[in-house]
């Protein structure tokens, strides 16, 4: 007798967990609906309020110039701190333990040649963009050709990646519908960050970035402290819990569960690591940034906060992904997203307490719009960059022309500016429409890779090497740039592999998934090439002014 | 930080050269940004500009700048670089290594990525706070000299 009632009984609580699960289930993404709305909303208001009357090439490519080192250190950290670090690198640590925290520590360390070689000397030579500093010694005409084309290079792969990002954060909050939800979510943020840039510019840019960065900032401190108040402060606990979570014990906490197999894993390790490293100076949303403040010294003060709030996210980071291992499970991130991406989200539904809970639904939903707001953010700022390579490199020297006035205003530079963001936006939503199976940090680490090997050698050596001429510039950008994207399209990332864009196809020949530690090197190597091999040498006089500019700031837009 | 560059300008007074320089500053007035000419165009258009700009390159002010900015930056972005480096070395070479625990369940490598942290915090306090004694005034100066001149 006491086996029917128990059966009903059994029946009845599943009945209700279930109905509880679906509850909370539409409960947080109702939520995580309507808080994402209201970022948007937010957004949009300070779009419209930004973009009022204004109409110059000045206050649309660089904001008007008069950011203060506060404000451009938050937008810097906002641009730098992309849907890859918040939800990838996490989840990296989450899987991985500590081959994810190499990660970080090559994002961050990046900072310091930023710092120290490019800000303050790039803020003093250009005026929107980094061809501007270039052609402050060099032919313009052919330079900010081929710096246009390899900034928008870059800006393109890392809007790819960031929409990648965005397709499967949604698929995670409407479980169900993913590929039809994932194509609209794509279609959405593209429009928005269309818009985002065309009415509002660089100072709407700017602000939006001001904001997500607090947000993310924000959100992040709460998660960190909930997870270490859960230890009771003692990282040592939360390391031990965290290695017996992610199912591999001491290993876990030591280098080698994704990167210690074969030599070539290893050899691929190094070449992310250089381009890790390398990349952040050569990233044109970077570069643009220098450009929103008035002097050189507010530029190096806004990096300085910069690697103050970034530095501080990062170790935020490494306690999410090991609480993400210590509280919810390697298995169960796994299982969520064969990637990790969505430890974070699921590390904020167990610290509020567990599907079903209205803590747990409030926090996932936080966590949720949080992640948004981040890929929103850094994909208007990408838009945006690689707008104005358009319309001032690429527009501005094939309408100028050779000896034309190189001055000629800028209202149609701003026109074009608008008509690039349109259509940048519309080429990253097809690539990524096309691209959706791709992880992110790998597009990530290759859109670093090209960034270190075609702009950084040419920015570093414009700045620092005095017989550097033209025909060695171009050859330098170019010669970073093809090899790099060769050798991706030729690498395991595009075709002969289950994870690849054309999983049928083999075509790789080149076994790194990283082309860096080939093509950085070919970047300097070709440079030098092209200086030694110049029919003229190059002109004292302009390196003269270069060198006094950069480190005086004399003339200084 | 104490003081924003931007906006407030007039109410900081005589201690800070460079947000005054903005308040008042003599390129404002001769052609704001939009109408300077672009540098390249400039320079082969005007020799005379050229010839202030290599009298200032050869100058020892100008020299004593450089010098520096270069043997602080140069050094010191060489150096970080082979640390980081070393660490990635390591990392993928000697796990054994650096698995080797130090107190509770903290070992070597967890140790080794917070140097690197901290590497990164020191060096950007130590490089800011050098190029803000020692060469942001000297660098302000050549500036408004340059200017003067180049004008």
């Amino acid at each position: 007798m006491t086996g029917r009632p128990g059966m009903a009984v059994g029946q009845l609580r599943a009945t209700l967990a279930q109905l509880a699960a679906r509850h909370s289930v539409t409960g947080h993404q109702a939520l995580a609906l309507s808080l994402f709305t209201a970022f948007v909303s937010i957004t949009l208001a300070i779009t419209v309020w930004a973009g009022r009357g204004r109409r110059s090439s000045e206050e649309f490519f660089s904001g008007g110039r008069l950011f203060s080192p506060l404000e451009n250190g938050f937008a810097i950290s906002g641009d730098y701190l992309s849907a890859g670090s918040f939800l990838g690198v996490s989840g990296l640590i989450a899987l991985y333990g500590y081959d994810g925290v190499l990660y970080l520590v090559g994002f961050f360390v990046a900072w310091l040649g930023v710092l120290m070689l490019v800000a303050e000397l790039v803020r003093n030579c250009g005026r929107f963009t980094l061809a501007d500093v270039l052609s402050a010694r060099m032919g313009e005409r052919p330079v900010r050709i081929a710096a246009g084309i390899s900034s928008i290079t870059v800006a393109v792969l890392y809007l790819v990646a960031q929409l990648v990002g965005a397709g499967s954060l949604v698929s995670l909050l409407l479980d169900g519908e993913a590929a039809h939800a994932r194509t609209w979510t794509v279609g959405g943020v593209g429009a928005l960050m269309v818009f985002y840039v065309v009415f509002g510019g660089m100072r709407a840019t700017t602000w939006i970035q001001v904001v997500k960065g607090a947000l993310l900032l924000g959100g992040s401190a709460v998660l960190t402290a909930m997870v270490l108040a859960h230890f009771h402060g003692d990282v040592s606990a939360l390391l031990r819990a965290a290695a017996h979570g992610s199912g591999h014990g001491a290993a876990y906490l030591r280098p080698g569960l994704k990167y210690g197999g074969s030599p070539l894993a290893r050899l691929d390790f190094v070449s992310l690591g250089l381009a890790l490293v390398l990349g952040t100076a050569g990233l044109p949303h970077i570069l643009v940034r220098f450009y929103t403040v008035p002097t050189a010294r507010a530029a190096r003060r806004s990096v300085v906060w910069a690697v103050a709030l970034i530095g501080a996210f990062y170790l935020m980071t490494m306690v999410l992904g090991f609480g993400a291992a210590a509280l919810v499970g390697s298995g169960a991130v796994r299982a969520s997203n064969a990637a990790g991406n969505t430890a974070v989200p699921l590390l904020a539904l167990s610290l509020g307490g567990g599907a079903g809970s209205t803590g747990g639904t409030v926090l996932f939903a936080v966590v949720g719009s949080v992640a948004f707001a981040t890929i929103l953010a850094v994909v208007a700022g990408l838009t945006l960059a690689s707008s104005a390579s358009v319309a001032h490199d690429l527009y501005g020297s094939l309408r100028r022309g050779h000896g034309g006035p190189s001055n000629t205003p800028d209202a149609r530079e701003v026109a074009v500016a608008r008509l690039a963001a349109v259509a940048i936006g519309a080429v990253a939503i097809g690539l990524t429409l096309y691209a959706q199976a791709l992880n992110v940090a790998v597009v990530v680490g290759v859109a670093f890779a090209v960034a270190a090997s075609a702009n950084l050698p040419v920015l570093l050596l414009t700045l620092f090497w005095r017989r550097f001429t033209t025909r060695g510039a171009v050859w330098s950008v170019y010669g970073g740039l093809v090899p790099s994207v060769a050798l991706v399209v030729f690498s395991p990332v595009v075709s002969g592999g289950p994870g690849a864009i054309f999983p049928r196809l083999d075509f790789a020949w080149f076994p790194l998934q990283n082309p860096g530690i080939v093509s950085i090197p070919l970047g300097f190597l070709v440079g030098w090439l092209g200086t030694v091999l110049s029919p003229v040498p190059a002109d004292p006089g302009r390196y003269a002014e270069v060198e006094v500019r950069s480190l005086t700031g004399a003339g200084a837009a | 930080m104490d003081v924003h560059d931007g906006g407030g300008a007039v109410r900081l007074g005589v201690q800070d050269p460079w947000t005054e320089a903005l308040a008042v500053g003599p390129w404002e007035e001769h052609g704001g940004p939009s109408q300077r000419p672009e540098p390249g165009a400039a320079a082969r258009g005007e020799p005379d500009r050229t010839a202030v700009y290599r009298q200032v390159q050869a100058g020892e002010a100008f020299q004593e700048v450089r010098r520096r900015y270069r043997r602080f930056a140069f050094p010191a972005a060489g150096a970080c670089l082979v640390c980081y480096l070393l660490y990635v070395t390591a990392a993928i070479t000697a796990p054994g290594l650096m698995g080797r625990p130090v107190a509770g369940a903290v070992n070597v490598a967890m140790l080794a990525g917070l140097a690197q942290f901290a590497m990164t915090f020191l060096l950007t306090w130590a490089y800011a706070r050098h190029a803000r004694l020692r060469r942001d005034r000297a660098a302000l100066e050549l500036r408004w000299d340059t200017q003067e001149r180049v004008r």
